[in-house]
Formats: C-alpha cells, structure tokens, sequence
C-alpha cells in the first residue's frame, strides 16, 4: 500500500553536511508540532494564574472602600453589621462557623468515607462493588441544593432528637451545651455538609486504593498479613497522598458550600462552640449568599472582603496538605 | 526447623481454567529444589499453591492434598495467613514497600508478628540484612526508603523481609530473572548458605542456575496451550540434567523443546 510508504529520512541534511542521523531542523514538522504544543500550553497556564490574579484585584479593590468605612476591625470583631449607617463588621464568628463546621464535617464524614472506599476496593464481592461504587460517584454529583432541601425538610427533626440525646447525655461535652432548643443548627450544617463530601472523598480514596499494586499487596500477604493487616501495611501509606488529596478537596468543598448551609443554619454572629442550638454560628459562604441581595455597597465590599478571607483559608488548606504530602515524599511510590 | 513439604494430586484452578493436574512431590527438608519448564507450564502456580498464595487471586482454587510434615495446608480449620508466615515467598519483580524505609521493610514481618521491642527488631533487621548478603551495602542508610536501592539490592532486600520472620520453607518465583550475573551469584550463594536453615524451592529458567543450586530438579511441562501443566518428573539435579528418565526433559534441557 503506497499510501503507508513513507519518505526516508534525509541522508543529507540542510546545512548540506552528509550524515545517516536526522539533524536538528531536519524534521521540521514534528518540530513544529512540539513548538505550537509548548506554545499553545503555556498560554493556557499563563491566561490561568492572569484570570486568578484579575479576580482577586477585582476583589480587593470592591472590599477596599468598605474596609475604609468600617468602623469596627475587619480581623478581630465578631459584629456584622455593615449595611447600617455607620457599618461595623468583623470576620471572626464567620471564620470561626465555617472553620468549625467543616471539621466537624470532615471528623464525621472521612472515616466513613474511607470504610467505603475500603469496602467497594478491598471486601465487597465484586458483583456488588461496581454498583455500589456506582452509586457512590453518583451521591457525588447531586447538586447541593437537593441535600440542602433535604436536610431541612427530613434531617432537622432527627437532628434535633438528637440533640436533645446528647445535650442531656453528654452535655457535658464542650460542644454539646444547649438551653433546650434545637435543630437548624451548626450540628445540622455540619451533618448535611458531612453528607456532602463523604461520596466525594469516598469515590476518590477507592480510586486510590484500586490504583495500590498487586505485587505489593501480596508482598504483605505473603508475610502472612491478614485482609487488614495487608491493607495497613500495604494498601493505606501507598494511598496516602491521594487521601490527603481526596480529603482536602472534601474540605474545600465543605468550606465553600452556600447554599446548603444558607437552608439548614439559623445563622448568628456569634463565636460559639454550642453546635446543638441555633442561632450559634454562620459561615462565610452562607452568609454571602443570604446577604448579598439587600446589601448597600459598603455591604456588598464586605461580603467581598469575606469572600477573600475564605479564599485565604483555603488556600492556607491547600497549602498544609501539600506540605503534609511533601514531607515524605521520597517514600512515596 | 525446616520442614518437609508433599504434595499429592493437587490440582489448581483460575476459574474454570485448571492451570495445573495432578501433581505430586515429595520436597525434603534442607534441600534446594528447582522446577524448571516452559512459559505458562505453571510453575509460578504451583509455588504460589505451597503458600496458599494461589487463592488470593480471585476465583482461584486448589484441590489436592498438600501435607507440611503431615499436616494438610489445605485442610479444614487451617489458617491461610498461618500458612504463609510458616512458608516465606521471594517473588519474580522485587517488591519491597515503596512506603517504607529499608529499616522498616524488613521488620514488617514481624511487627505483623505483634513483635514491638525496638532491640528486638534491631537484631532481627541486621540478622536478616547479614543474612540476605545486603548489610554492609545499606548499614549507613536504614531509614531511606527501600525502593531507592537497586534492583538486586531490592531483590535481596525482599529476601531479608522474607527470612527475617524466620520461615521454614523459602519459595523464590525467578528471583534472579532481572539481575545482573553479579547479583545472581550473591543470590544463589545466598541460597546455599540459607539452605542449612530452611526448606528452598525456586523456580528458574536458568538451566545453568539450577544446576548450579538445586539438589533437586522438578520439570513441568504442557502438552497444549489450554492443558493444564504437568511435572513430568523430579530427581536428582545430577540425574535430570546427565540422564533424564523423559525424553521430553531431555530435549528441554538441550534446547530442543516445541
Ligand atoms: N491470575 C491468573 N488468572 C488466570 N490465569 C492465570 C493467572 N496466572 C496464570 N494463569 C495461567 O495459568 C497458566 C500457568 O501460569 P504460570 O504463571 O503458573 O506459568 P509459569 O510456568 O510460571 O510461566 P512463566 O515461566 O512464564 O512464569 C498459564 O496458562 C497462565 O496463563
Ligand atoms: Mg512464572
């Protein structure tokens, strides 16, 4: 088939010198090729951290006026009242609610998470595990708002006889104070955020775990390692990295949520660590989303303002998951 | 303690797939015996089948009678994991934890074992370090991560793991398959000193290996792809590489096969 036959290569390259191996210059087209790829990439890269640094200039410069007007300090005040005459707002019980609630969220959603990406990568029978990891990306994938509809509409009641158990229980514990009311609290939030991010963390930690060798997982059980000992010594460090990524980004997505949080909080500016009752607390992004409509313009700067220091948070995040990931790089596989 | 291993009419499955029939050994303790064959005759199978190795893969299974002194490795109530800290395995492609550091690879064992004892485990490290012939290279450098050796100070680093629990038998899959000459006579030098402690089968695609180590030779072959393998006879290493009781032994070992 002639169309098949190719051209040999040159034996005598441009600059004119004879030689059997293919000069520089020599195949131009491949060439051309890398340079349009190598140019086409860095313009992505480059129009990227361009469209990172024009939003947060645009930030900065709509907070800025606010900032100048406020009466109260931005960094230490728990007060938020900026669209009065004399507006005072402070980050603090904003920062402090949402911080709160993602942790919490993550403390209950990651181990669970975990057992199920265990479970779907490593013990379910495997007519069983593709369904049921299925499922899981597809818990992933409903929007937030359906969890949050859910969470006020289903969940508060059962949350707040729960409450009720553990404020009378083990009330004693610091989070678990209450004065007899309950539900649409930050425990709710954290429980409907939890929900959340747990198929998010779990889908990716079992893409992790599939991912572990088999020559290492029998090295283990070669030792005579049983079905979790081999997971301990083999499957978990190898996944290590991955589940730090699967869980900052669980985080990310925690820290993040408006509007699941704006349905279930009965928010307040308060730094408070009685998760049971509401009126205890509210988060950056709730708070953009329920305040943004009737703010006046300082108002508006500063839900901006807020909205930059939930992207230092995150980014302080991202940050100490890569270091944690860094530290022990060379015994990463 | 080495131990004795028998095997009588054993027969391995993938599936439906019988990968090997009927085979039945007879592996002194303190011996070397290698088996030898073609590609695909189920060598690999069967040695994962002295361990219980075989089953972990999935839908695999074994019928048969496997006795270690007289014991059925195979019967009802017999532990898998119990099996497999009493029969130690060295596979083909070194695989130590990339996780972990050289100190910590060869403790995984017994820090499986429930053994904590930090003086404890230094001795058994170097023990076994001296013993797979690796200590003086790595002595400096214990906390650094295992895969950063090469492949054969891996490979010996695998076997440092696997004897460092103090198993009765050894199973070596190829271990030399993808090492220089150099480290291929360490290892096989190795093997010989390790053979006054424990029970060594290898499989080898190394005529000259075998030789070379093996008291024993065990050749498998098939009749067709889709047969399961047979081992076609085990002797004397002297015996089945001089004068072969089968013909098709024979015409293996001089290169006249297929
Ligand atoms: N995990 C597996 N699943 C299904 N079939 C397998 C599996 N492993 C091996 N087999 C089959 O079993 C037969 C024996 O394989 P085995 O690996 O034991 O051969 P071998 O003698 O070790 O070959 P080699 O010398 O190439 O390592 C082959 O037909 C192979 O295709
Ligand atoms: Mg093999």
């Amino acid at each position: 088939m002639s169309s098949l036959s190719t051209t040999p290569p040159p034996s005598v390259s441009p600059d004119g010198r004879a030689g059997t191996l293919p000069r520089t210059g020599g195949r131009s087209s491949e060439r051309r090729g890398d340079r349009v790829f190598r140019g086409l990439s860095l313009g992505a890269g480059l129009s990227l951290l361009g469209i990172i640094v024009a939003i947060a200039v645009f930030l900065v410069v709509q907070a800025v006026p606010a900032l100048r007007d406020n009466t109260a300090s931005f960094l230490t005040d728990t007060v938020w009242d900026p669209n009065a005459a004399s507006p005072a707002f402070g980050i603090v019980a904003l920062a402090f609610g949402t911080v709160l609630s993602s942790l919490l969220a993550l403390a209950m959603a990651l181990p669970v998470a975990l057992g199920v990406a265990l479970f779907i990568s490593h013990y379910a029978p495997r007519r069983l595990a593709g369904p049921l990891g299925y499922v899981v990306d597809l818990l992933a994938a409903v929007p937030s708002v359906v969890y949050g509809l859910w969470g006020i509409f289903f969940l508060n009641d059962k949350v707040i006889d729960t409450s009720a158990f553990l404020a009378e229980h083990v009330g004693w514990f610091p989070l678990f104070g209450a004065d007899g009311i309950y539900g649409r609290s930050v425990f709710l939030a954290s429980i409907v955020l939890a929900i959340m991010i747990l198929p998010i963390i779990a889908s990716l930690s079992r893409e992790v775990f599939l991912q572990v060798p088999t020559s290492q997982q029998e090295a283990a059980l070669a030792l005579g390692a049983t079905r979790w000992e081999m997971i301990r010594t083999a499957v978990l460090p190898f996944g290590k990295p991955g589940v730090i990524g699967a869980t900052m980004l669980g985080l990310g997505r925690a820290l993040g949520e408006t509007i699941a949080v704006a349905i279930v909080l009965s928010p307040a500016f308060v730094v408070s660590l009685d998760i049971l009752t509401p009126n205890s607390g509210n988060t950056i992004a709730a708070n953009i989303a329920l305040g943004f409509a009737e703010a006046s313009s300082t108002g508006r700067g500063a839900l901006i303002a807020s909205g930059l220091v939930l992207f230092a948070i995150t980014l302080v995040v991202n940050v100490l998951a890569r270091a944690i990931i860094h530290r022990r790089r060379e015994f990463t596989a | 303690m080495a131990k004795r291993i028998e095997s009588i009419g054993l027969d391995a499955y993938y599936g439906a797939f019988k990968a090997i029939e009927d085979v039945n050994v007879v592996i002194e303790p303190k011996t070397i015996t290698a088996l030898i064959g073609p590609s695909g005759c189920g060598k690999s199978t069967f040695l994962r089948t002295l361990n219980r190795m075989h089953e972990v893969v999935p839908g695999a299974r074994v019928t048969g009678r496997l006795l270690l002194d007289d014991e059925d490795v195979y019967g009802p109530g017999v532990d898998a994991t119990g099996v497999r800290r009493t029969i130690g395995m060295v596979f083909q492609r070194p695989n130590p934890f990339p996780t972990m550091s050289i100190y910590d690879n060869v403790a995984a064992g017994l820090r499986l074992n429930g053994v904590k004892g930090k003086k404890v485990l230094d001795e058994a490290v170097e023990r076994s370090l001296k013993g797979a012939n690796l200590w003086n290279e790595v002595k400096d450098r214990l906390p650094k991560p295992g895969a950063g050796l090469s492949g054969g100070q891996q490979q010996r680093l695998c076997i440092a793991r696997a004897i460092a629990v103090e198993p009765q038998v050894l199973l070596m899959d190829e271990p030399c398959s993808a090492l220089d000459p150099i480290s291929t006579l360490a290892i096989e030098d190795l093997m010989t000193e390790l053979k006054d402690r424990f029970t060594i089968v290898i499989v080898t695609h190394n005529m000259q290996q075998a030789a070379r180590v093996s008291d024993r030779t065990g050749f498998f072959t098939i009749e067709a792809t889709g047969e399961p393998g047979r081992l076609v006879e085990i002797d004397d290493t002297q015996k089945i590489f001089t004068n072969p009781g089968e013909k098709r032994t024979e015409d293996y070992i001089t290169g006249r096969f297929g």
